[in-house]
């Protein structure tokens, strides 16, 4: 089973989030973000060349302007690999863990698993964001040895942050599975 | 609780037979290591998975059936197979079936000791994961999953569930080693049934590197016995063994060298890697030594370099004394005190004059030194740029002369003030309590007190400003002695061989695993793909980093600032006497 729907994040923005039952018990949940759009691509790259025209009317060193080019052309291949994240993914899996994938602009894929045994809960925390509160959703980590304690808080959808109503779909899903596996695994 | 059944990509297409492997009852998961196929006598099969067991530890067993069914279904062959189930009695026993040509499987896995109170065997939900085996085996999992306690014989408790997975596949190599040209009566597939690979230069140079081991470590022993001898203790070789970077270098080279060809074989992985990533940057070092080596003797550098030193010192002592004329006169509009700025000035104006006496002394003998020093980049680049860090400690040796006799005459101008300072608002230094107590002071000791304060914070600004000088020159050559010695560090202790590894063999560092779901069809089980996930690069070098020898600055920038206001002298690294040993 496969659905879209659309929804914004804390700034406004769109964000659409794909849901994909694989299985009962295996579920996907894919945020995409917008893509980098041309005009802010424009409004960069003429701002950084200006500026760089204007040394080079100040300096008269030709070198400037490759200087420029170069750095343009470094600083978008390296934003594309390293800062624009297109699409973070969320696979839940019953008995097995939970996976997240971030995949970059430039096609780079960066991916997170844990395995069921260190999941304690999946929640939906506030937090203090710049100048506003918002709200995300996070997955809370056991250690094997000491169930009762928190070892570590891994926030999800970090770079989408979507709004509370999609966290609330997100949510619920994932509370559905985790109470799956708790009832089957209490019972050998 | 769903089960989980792990089978190799490899035994996809093999034809239909019994499955071998291992159940791990934790996690309701049951690893698939082979396909035992038809022919077969069953006491044989049970047999060699005794023998597997008692090799590797590993509780293999026959877990259930594979049908790989090649035309229409047979009815035969599914009673046939049901059969089996009471021969080789496995709770759960697991049945995997599909259709040749198709990508869909189906799976049943029947519990037959709960069918006791139930009645009949309860079948359960599956969910078949696919694994590369030959990448499982290969590949290290980190950060590594053993505990403390456990070695390789024990049998482990599951330590968690995948680092258990990894375990199981990399103890049972034994069960690889048949492959399907072997005449033995049990017919097995998996990664390595069509045949063993090897390589023919990794087996010659493991059967050549007992013997060259052997030869070099008993050279390499000799060696550090002779450079751990009583000799080196006596005074004025162990006072310039401790301050040449050269010797420290060299040291930590054989130190090395005595580890890569020492003859006991590593324990463990991380070991393995040591060893190879130092053998890498031994190797790396010396290849660059020797460009830097044919580089510098073509073309006469040798000759020119030595034509060119002589004038460069001649230059900086001049810059030096014009740097005196200047301070003797009114630097910066500042007014001195003409006295002392003549007689501090002409003191130092007098040891630059000696030093370039000296220098013009050496000049002939020049060349040949440095000749003979270029040879010893045929040791490795960081050698070489340890004597040329060594070198320039040497030719500035009067800027460290001047900043010693700066900071000291600065030092007890600074505690003679504090001193003074003290009695001129009535208060003592009392050392017993290590604090300041009130004092009553007589009237001829106040006056002298006074007056000797006076003088000192007249003449305060003289020689602040020679220190302050000559601070920042010899900052400026420790800044240039620091850079070279972090380059010196990053070629020792960068893990070569592990980036290389991580860059062409990503299985083989594993940060954990990640899953894929494969195309699916309602009603039929849940498929889905494992692979590695590889260690970030950034996580390789931090694991893997050589430990360097040692040569840090120990201040952070706070003390480095209160060390510098009071004159105290700052000695940019200590060369740690203990690694001596």
């Amino acid at each position: 089973m496969e659905d879209e729907k659309s929804f914004s994040d804390i700034c406004g923005g769109r964000v659409v989030l794909r849901r994909r039952y694989y299985s009962p018990y295996c579920r996907e949940f894919g945020l995409s973000s917008a893509r980098l759009s041309l005009r802010s691509l424009t409004a960069v790259t003429c701002a950084v060349w200006l500026a760089a025209y204007g040394l080079f009317t100040l300096c008269e060193n030709s070198m400037i302007l490759s200087a420029a080019i170069f750095i343009t052309i470094i600083g978008l291949l390296g934003y594309l690999h390293f800062v624009k994240i297109d699409q973070e993914t969320l696979l839940i899996i019953d008995s097995l863990g939970i996976q997240m994938t971030s995949s970059y602009a430039s096609g780079k894929e960066s991916t997170t698993f844990i395995e069921m045994d260190k999941v304690k809960d999946v929640i939906i925390n506030e937090a203090i964001y710049m100048q506003k509160v918002i709200y995300y959703l996070c997955i809370l980590l056991k250690d094997p040895g000491k169930p009762h304690e928190i070892s570590q808080v891994v926030p999800v959808f970090q770079s989408a942050k979507p709004r509370l109503d999609c966290l609330i779909e997100v949510y619920r899903s994932c509370q559905e599975i985790l109470a799956h596996q708790k009832a089957t695994s209490a019972s050998p | 609780m769903v089960l989980k059944a792990f089978f190799p990509t490899c035994c996809a297409s093999a034809d239909s037979g019994l499955l071998v492997g291992r159940w791990v009852p934790e996690q309701n998961s049951a690893v698939i290591l082979a396909v035992v196929h038809f022919p077969f006598i069953p006491i044989q099969v049970k047999k060699l998975l005794a023998q597997v067991q008692k090799a590797s530890q590993v509780q293999v067993a026959v877990l259930g059936t594979w049908c790989h069914r090649q035309q229409e279904p047979e009815e035969n062959m599914g009673h046939f197979l049901e059969g089996l189930g009471a021969i080789f009695s496995h709770d759960p026993w697991l049945q995997l079936c599909r259709e040749r040509g198709t990508r869909f499987w189906s799976c049943k896995a029947t519990y037959h000791q709960m069918s006791t109170n139930l009645g009949t065997p309860t079948e359960d939900q599956v969910m078949l994961i696919f694994y590369d085996q030959r990448k499982l085996l290969l590949s290290w999992l980190h950060p590594p999953a053993v505990l403390p306690g456990c070695q390789d014989g024990e049998t482990t408790a599951s330590t968690g569930g995948l680092a258990d997975i990894f375990d199981t596949v990399a103890r049972s190599e034994v069960l690889f080693q048949n492959d399907q040209f072997d005449e033995g009566p049990v017919r097995l597939s998996h990664w390595q049934s069509d045949g063993m690979e090897a390589s023919i230069l990794v087996e010659l140079a493991k059967r050549a590197s007992g013997p060259v081991c052997l030869l070099l470590a008993s050279l390499l022993s000799l060696l550090s016995a002779a450079s751990a001898s009583w000799l080196w203790k006596l005074w004025p070789l162990s006072f310039i063994r401790s301050k040449l970077s050269t010797c420290e270098q060299l040291w930590h080279r054989l130190k090395h060298l005595s580890l890569i060809f020492s003859t006991e074989k590593a324990q463990n992985p991380m070991q393995l890697m040591r060893k190879a990533n130092m053998l890498v940057s031994v190797l790396l070092d010396v290849a660059l030594g020797l460009l830097l080596l044919s580089w510098l003797h073509s073309n006469n550098r040798i000759g020119q370099l030595a034509n060119a030193l002589v004038p460069v010192a001649d230059r900086v002592a001049e810059e030096l004394q014009h740097l005196l004329q200047w301070l003797m006169g009114a630097p910066a509009g500042l007014k001195m005190n003409r006295a002392l700025d003549q007689v501090l000035g002409r003191f130092f104006l007098y040891h630059i004059h000696l030093w370039i006496s000296y220098i013009h002394l050496m000049s002939p003998f020049i060349e040949h030194i440095l000749w003979h020093v270029g040879l010893s980049a045929c040791l490795g680049l960081t050698v070489a740029l340890s004597i040329l860090s060594d070198i320039i400690a040497l030719l500035t040796f009067h800027i460290y002369c001047f900043y010693v006799y700066g900071a000291r005459l600065y030092c007890l101008k600074i505690y003679g003030l504090s001193s003074l300072w003290r009695l001129f608002r009535g208060k003592k230094w009392n050392v017993l309590r290590q604090r300041v107590d009130s004092c009553s002071y007589d009237l001829d000791q106040l006056f002298i007190g006074t007056l000797l304060f006076t003088i000192l914070i007249f003449l305060l600004p003289t020689t602040a400003l020679y220190y302050l000088v000559f601070t920042l020159l010899r900052l400026l050559v420790i800044t240039v002695q620091g850079l070279i010695h972090l380059l010196v560090d990053l070629i020792n202790s960068l893990p070569l061989y592990s980036l290389g590894l991580r860059l062409c063999r990503p299985y083989r560092l594993a940060a954990g695993v990640k899953f894929r779901v494969l195309e699916q069809e309602a009603g039929r089980p849940l498929r889905l793909l494992m692979q590695i996930n590889p260690l970030p690069y950034s996580h390789v070098v931090h694991t893997y980093r050589l430990p360097s020898s040692g040569c840090h600055p120990k201040h952070s920038w706070g003390s480095l600032c209160r060390k510098l206001f009071f004159g105290e002298l700052i000695y940019p690294w200590r060369q740690r006497e203990d690694k001596q040993d």
